[in-house]
């Protein structure tokens, strides 16, 4: 392959978007909502024991690797993965399949790459990459978030793929080996939507799924009771980073969602999914109308009680609505 | 969120503005299109908060690292946006041995080799982390 074979695509998200290109490269025509809907991507978690730079994590996805596993593993696609000891093994072994001309995808920490804005850099080491070209001793990076491809110098890409800290990316990489002659999105999509139901309703522990949503809840009520002032505006902040900053496609992943379950609507010729892909769009104006209100407790940090109370409030509701969604889509007959 | 909503706010901070990236709203038939999107007021202002506070803890460690409170180390390991966990890590230590040389005193006994290994972890010269805050 010569690199102007590669096609990049802008995405929002960095797991689905490198699914999505890699596999579009050999010739699979999938989008990235797809991708993301039948790795059931979507998810909720509020962990506020496991801080992340002193505060507590809340993710709207599900955890690193696993779209991209359930995604390829549901359309039968074969794929090669691989860890290393060492970055000197593992950028052999990317040079190694550059050469027969795959684009490789790989993981990555944000910290490490240049190319990236100082703003968006701290230390994340779940960053999805595909290289998909050398020369003249620079790699090639279609990087999904970013509208253009760009490049990076060795050194820079193995250190961010031999970054240290939870989860170490231990430079996993990963590419395409065979892809069926016939793809079924059908039943991949079926699946997709059974998990994710799944995981949203039936995790028994107050962190994971819906009920982390009324967690959180009840946590951001405390605020203002347990933390300085200066603290609460922080974890605020986080979450609303969580939820909008890059890499989300909107009101945490709820729109990307939508999105998928507009175009499974299309393929498997079903209105009810259409009709659960506009219920959704309503419920992620929701989340923006959270982050938005949480953003303006924020700048005035002397409201106080009343305005933390209110949004908790904002979160249950969102919380209740999803319960009921997943609650009828987990019915669905297939 | 339709089309038209979708914000256009600069992130103009921090080369935040060098990025549009992509969200997911709905165009006037009721189909879901990828939009470019500069930023949004909302989370601009979050991730500004983020920076600011890093900002302000750096400024603090500084002035604690010249009044000899705390070695180098610090200053550096906050420039760096890690955590004495992550350093270790980086450095081949435990964390409460990197939370040891944190401390003036500890680090003035500090081995070359292991200088070494922290001006690495930071991406600096072994002179430049030791004649900080001199």
């Amino acid at each position: 392959m010569s690199i102007a074979d590669y096609k990049h695509y802008q995405h929002a998200h960095c797991e689905s978007g490198v699914t999505a290109n890699l596999l579009r490269h050999e010739g699979v025509d999938i989008s990235e909502p797809l991708a993301f809907g039948i790795g059931a991507g979507m998810f909720f978690g509020h962990l506020p024991f496991l801080k992340v730079s002193g505060t507590p994590g809340t993710t709207f996805r599900t955890w690193p690797g696993a779209i991209f596993k359930r995604a390829t593993q549901r359309l039968g696609i074969t794929m090669h993965t691989q860890r290393f000891p060492n970055p000197q093994k593992a950028m052999k072994a990317l040079d190694d399949v550059l050469a027969t001309g795959k684009p490789v995808g790989m993981l990555s920490s944000v910290y490490y790459l240049p190319y990236l804005p100082e703003a968006f850099r701290f230390h994340f080491n779940a960053h999805n990459l595909v290289v998909y070209g050398k020369e003249n001793e620079e790699y090639y990076v279609s990087d999904p978030v970013l509208e253009q491809t760009t490049r990076i110098a060795p050194e820079d890409l193995a250190k961010a793929r031999f970054a240290k800290g939870a989860p170490e990316p231990k430079g996993f990489m990963y590419y395409v080996k065979s892809v069926p002659k016939e793809i079924h999105f059908e039943k991949a999509i079926q699946s997709g939507i059974k998990q994710t139901c799944f995981f949203m309703l039936s995790p028994p522990v107050p962190w994971f799924g819906n009920k982390a949503i009324f967690l959180l809840a009840n946590k951001i009520q405390q605020y203002p009771k347990k933390l300085t002032p200066r603290k609460a505006s922080l974890y605020l902040g986080n979450i609303i980073r969580m939820q909008e900053e890059i890499g989300t496609g909107g009101a945490g992943f709820r729109f990307l969602y939508a999105a998928f379950l507009q175009e499974a609507a299309n393929i498997l010729k079903r209105d009810d999914l259409q009709g659960f892909s506009q219920e959704l769009t309503l419920i992620g104006d929701d989340w923006r109308n959270f982050a938005y209100n949480a953003a303006r407790v924020m700048k005035d940090r002397k409201e106080g009680i009343v305005s933390f109370d209110e949004l908790a409030d904002m979160l249950r509701i969102c919380g209740e609505k999803e319960k009921d969604f997943f609650k009828r889509m987990q019915k669905l007959k297939w | 969120m339709k089309t038209n909503e979708v914000p256009q706010d600069p992130k103009n901070f921090r080369e935040g503005d060098k990025v549009n990236k992509l969200l997911y709203a709905v165009d006037k038939n009721g189909n879901y299109t990828g939009v470019t999107s500069a930023g949004w007021e909302a989370e601009n202002f979050a991730t500004k908060q983020a920076w600011d506070a890093v900002d302000e803890e750096l400024a603090m460690t500084a002035e604690q690292v010249k009044r000899g409170e705390l070695s180098p180390i610090a200053y550096y390991m906050h420039k760096c946006l890690m955590e004495p966990s992550l350093l270790a890590k980086y450095v081949g230590k435990w964390t409460w041995q990197v939370k040891r040389h944190m401390k003036k005193a500890n680090f003035e006994k500090l081995s070359s080799d292991v200088l070494a290994r922290y001006a690495k972890a930071f991406n600096i010269s072994v002179e430049e982390l030791t004649s900080f805050g001199k």
